[in-house]
């Protein structure tokens, strides 16, 4: 009869509250395209949103950059409910088909039996509503989380009014919640087109659409319309300073290659340099992560663009892959319906290929390079790389200890990013520990990217050279008390190691091999 | 991922002492061994400190040791002897929220107080006047006016530029397939950079160690389970952050954030290139959560902003091995039993000793020696239950 050890996690995991047969986290267009036909096929379908936010994560940038211009309409969640489901038809067509729908409700981790967690009660996800905390199993999940904004800092990015153009979509298409007026666009491509557009519809003012490129990226003719509207153009500049003020940004000031300066007044400047795959859920759970320039980043590799490296989790729209090319209404359905094909052959047992991905043939972390190379040439190293921890670029390219630790930023360390590429690979994470960088609240998702290529820089490494910072879950950061309603088996109550629970490790070392030992063991007085 | 990874290894082909294992042992180990004057080379497969060195609790105040007076005498030295910050900090309070730990604390206390060490009881009131993010949960506990708390991320990487500025070397992404034996002497190790040559060899590789010990014929008993930790975004800062209790360890970091771990951990099987999936892989984080709100009642509000894992390896008696082998002469093995971060300082300083001096000359380690498991079945980790879970 073989022991078992009671402090060990076997058996004390709870099962989960609810099973469905698919998850799907994401109620954009894509999942609740994908939810619904899932639905009508008479398969058991649960669509969560974690819209409307948690007002407290808007604040940090959670997961939006929304650089502080969300307007106080986002306080009222009821409200933001109504105004979330008639944003949009497709919910009514959700509801109809008999998707259970969840509308504020996270899904923050989401745990893979495997061969390192077989203590798992299965596939499980994680869920809150902000109130409590619960596990849902499931045969297969459906993840459809979008995609957030690639940012990069400049002098005064730190205040209000310094914004991302996802974030900027979210607060006028869902929210009806944009707090600024007149903005200024950073990047030409279809994003920045896009953005200033529906600026433009919504009767707001746009200054100028900026890039760093020597032509616009976008089509002439969006650009001219632009232009037909008031909307300056200007290339072969980066964006150098914004002015602060009371409420934020008044001025954007940009500098081209010869240091010539321009100064637009605006309260919003609005990040359009690209977009990337929200693909936190997948990293955290162990799906295999592959770096796609075409892509726009780190993405789970996929050979049709739905499949994961886990036959139990798919992937839909931008947080699979991104493209600078912005898919019309009727791509994205289209796609969403093969995905629904997809997971209903894989739920059927007959995993099939349908349809087939297409790479675009963009390098789209060149011009990403491209900006953060232009904007160290005009902005200095005391520009922040990481705002949750006041982490400089500077501090950043010098490997220097947090100033929280009081040492002068020329002592602790004979060693900068160059050097320390020299002796070994270059790794994010590893930076996060010497320097914080990235180790804040916002979890990495206003400076990851860029922090990334800075490294990539001054290292003088190409920028696939650094390895993914990983996510952890939660990917949402949430309160102890909401984590701590999870429901707890009476097993892990009453078998709670602090440490292995071994009675023989923390005996004194005198004590070892004497009578005093077997006393002490046998009173369980042990960690 | 197809990256250029590079370990910038070109052109080495040995040297007088090379310790597999860029863990803080083996970090310590080789920076001790530099301060000798040797020629020293640490081999790892990842980057310094990737695994459980750089993730855990950080304590320092490990009273249950035999390198116990070595830890607390080194540890306040440490920033200085590196050259870099630990960030250290002395003493601990240990406080409980029900009857049966408040008993452990106590006792822990009083073992402290047998050691020649400061230490005081304190009621629920004066809880709570130490610890202010402590409420009405608490019940009493122990202040140690010894031991303390470190960054493990800062310590591990101390260790590495500290070993480096004295001349020794490190080779990273260099995975050690065996040991290479010629009469009963080890003469170096098989990489996946080629054959590298030593004098002798310092086995400090974790969770790898029992296989590495096995192709030098050593008969090492470790097994590997993965624990997980939470952190939440900073706090105002508390005036002894090494607080601990109700069931967690963990600490209040410099910055203000809360790292605390504890509870259940699942034995593993490693898979044969050793590569273990250290994130976290289960919901355990909530539970977590749970003990530490209950801890800290006024850290409810804070949130969560990560949870980590670590893969780390017990023996059978979860006591550390710490020796020199008669068996194969120039070999030394370490393995702490998942406490390695804390007594690291004095650990590397042991290794130090047996390699150069063949005893350690500071503390009695007899009772680590590996001798002690000579005879156990091979089966024994089965035996005791340390075994990887069926699948559900």
């Amino acid at each position: 009869m073989q022991a078992s050890d009671p402090a060990a996690l076997d058996g004390k995991l709870p099962a989960p509250e609810s099973h469905v047969q698919v998850l799907v986290v994401g109620a954009g267009p894509a999942g609740l395209t994908a939810a619904t036909e899932l639905a009508r096929n008479g398969v058991s379908v649960m669509l969560i949103d974690e819209n409307p936010l948690d007002p407290h994560l808007v604040g940090l940038d959670v997961p939006l950059f929304f650089g502080g211009r969300a307007g106080s309409a986002v306080q009222n969640q009821a409200r933001m409910v109504e105004q979330i489901v008639a944003s949009d038809p497709a919910y009514e067509a959700a509801f109809e088909a008999g998707v259970d729908v969840g509308l504020g409700v996270t899904c923050w981790g989401v745990y893979l039996p495997g061969p390192a967690s077989r203590a798992l009660p299965g596939p499980v996800a994680a869920l809150t509503d902000g109130a409590r905390s619960w596990t849902v199993g499931f045969d297969r999940l459906l993840i459809a989380a979008g995609a957030r904004d690639f940012v990069a800092f400049f002098d005064g990015a730190d205040q209000p009014g310094v914004m991302g153009a996802q974030a900027f979509a979210a607060l006028t298409d869902r929210y009806d919640a944009f707090d600024g007026r007149r903005l200024l666009v950073y990047g030409s491509g279809e994003l920045g087109v896009r953005t200033a557009q529906r600026a433009l519809d919504l009767g707001l003012e746009v200054a100028a659409l900026v890039d760093v490129t020597d032509e616009p990226r976008a089509a002439p003719a969006s650009i001219n319309a632009l232009r037909a509207k008031g909307v300056a153009i200007r290339t072969g500049v980066t964006v150098t300073a914004a002015a602060r003020g009371a409420l934020g940004v008044t001025s954007a000031t940009l500098a081209d290659r010869n240091g010539v300066t321009e100064t637009f007044a605006c309260d919003t400047i609005c990040l359009a340099l690209g977009r990337i795959p929200s693909i936190e859920l997948f990293d955290s759970a162990g799906i295999e992560i592959v770096l796609e320039a075409g892509l726009g980043g780190y993405v789970p590799r996929s050979a049709d663009g739905i499949s994961t490296s886990s036959p139990l989790v798919f992937g839909l729209g931008d947080c699979i892959g991104v493209s600078e090319d912005l898919p019309s209404r009727a791509d994205i359905e289209d796609e969403a319906r093969r995905a629904a094909a997809i997971v209903m052959a894989s739920l059927d047992g007959s995993p099939a290929v349908i349809g087939a991905r297409t790479v675009p043939a963009q390098d789209q972390l060149a011009y990403r390079r491209h900006v953060i190379e232009r904007m160290l040439e005009s902005g200095g190293h005391e520009v922040l790389a990481c705002q949750c921890e006041d982490v400089t670029r500077g501090d950043l390219a010098g490997i220097r200890p947090p100033r929280y630790l009081g040492c002068p930023a020329s002592t602790g360390n004979r060693r900068d990013l160059k050097s320390h590429a020299a002796e070994g690979p270059l790794n994010h994470d590893q930076m996060k520990r010497l320097t914080r960088v990235s180790m804040g609240a916002c979890q990495g998702r206003r400076c990851r990217e860029q922090v990334a290529l800075l490294m990539a820089i001054y290292g003088g490494m190409p920028s696939a050279a650094v390895p993914l910072a990983g996510y952890r879950p939660p990917v949402r950061p949430l309160p102890l008390s909401v984590l701590a309603t999870m429901a707890e088996t009476r097993a892990m109550a009453d078998e709670w190691p602090v440490w292995f629970g071994i009675p023989t490790q923390w005996i004194p070392y005198g004590a070892i091999g004497t009578p005093e030992e077997d006393a002490m063991l046998a009173t369980h007085m042990h960690l | 991922m197809n990256l250029p990874v590079t370990n910038n290894g070109e052109g080495i082909r040995g040297a007088t002492v090379i310790v597999v294992g860029a863990g803080v042992t083996g970090l310590s180990t080789a920076w001790w061994l530099a301060r000798s004057g040797v020629d020293v080379l640490v081999i790892d497969k990842g980057i310094v400190g990737w695994e459980a060195s750089g993730r855990n609790g950080g304590g320092c105040s490990h009273y249950n040791s035999a390198l116990f007076h070595e830890e607390q005498r080194l540890w306040p030295m440490m920033d200085d002897l590196l050259g870099y910050p630990t960030e250290y900090r002395r003493e601990r309070i240990i406080f409980a929220t029900n009857e049966r730990h408040l008993e452990l604390y106590r006792s822990m206390g009083a073992t402290v107080g047998s050691l020649g060490y400061d230490w005081e009881k304190l009621d629920a009131d004066e809880v709570r006047r130490r610890v202010p993010l402590a409420g009405d949960t608490a019940l009493g506990g122990i202040h140690l006016k010894v031991g303390g708390h470190a960054n493990p991320q800062r310590t591990v990487q101390a260790y590495a530029w500290a070993l480096q500025d004295l001349g020794g070397r490190i080779l990273q992404h260099t995975a050690v397939s065996s040991v290479v034996m010629k009469s009963g002497w080890a003469v170096g190790v098989e990489t996946s950079a080629g054959f590298i040559g030593c004098d002798h060899l310092v086995l400090a590789a974790g969770p790898q160690i029992g296989r590495l010990a096995a192709t030098a014929g050593l008969f090492l008993p470790v097994q590997s389970a993965r624990a997980e930790m939470i952190v939440t975004e900073p706090l105002e800062l508390m005036p002894i952050g090494g607080v601990d209790g109700n069931g967690l360890y963990g600490r209040q970091t410099l910055r203000g954030n809360l790292a605390y771990g504890g509870g259940p951990h699942e034995w593993i099987t490693l898979p044969a290139d050793g590569e273990a999936l250290s994130r976290p892989v289960t919901t355990v984080a909530a539970s977590l959560a749970r003990r530490l709100a209950e801890l800290f009642p006024k850290a409810a509000h804070a949130r969560v902003i990560r949870s980590w894992a670590g893969i780390i390896e017990n023996t059978p008696d979860g006591r550390p091995i710490i020796d020199r082998p008669a068996q194969t002469g120039n070999i030394s093995v370490c393995t702490m039993s998942s406490v390695g971060f804390g007594l690291s300082p004095a650990t590397g300083h042991a290794l130090r000793d047996l390699v150069l001096d063949g005893a350690c000359s500071f503390a009695d380690i007899s009772k680590y020696s590996l001798s002690r498991f000579d005879g156990l079945a091979a089966g024994w980790a089965e035996e005791k239950g340390w075994k990887a879970p069926q699948y559900a």
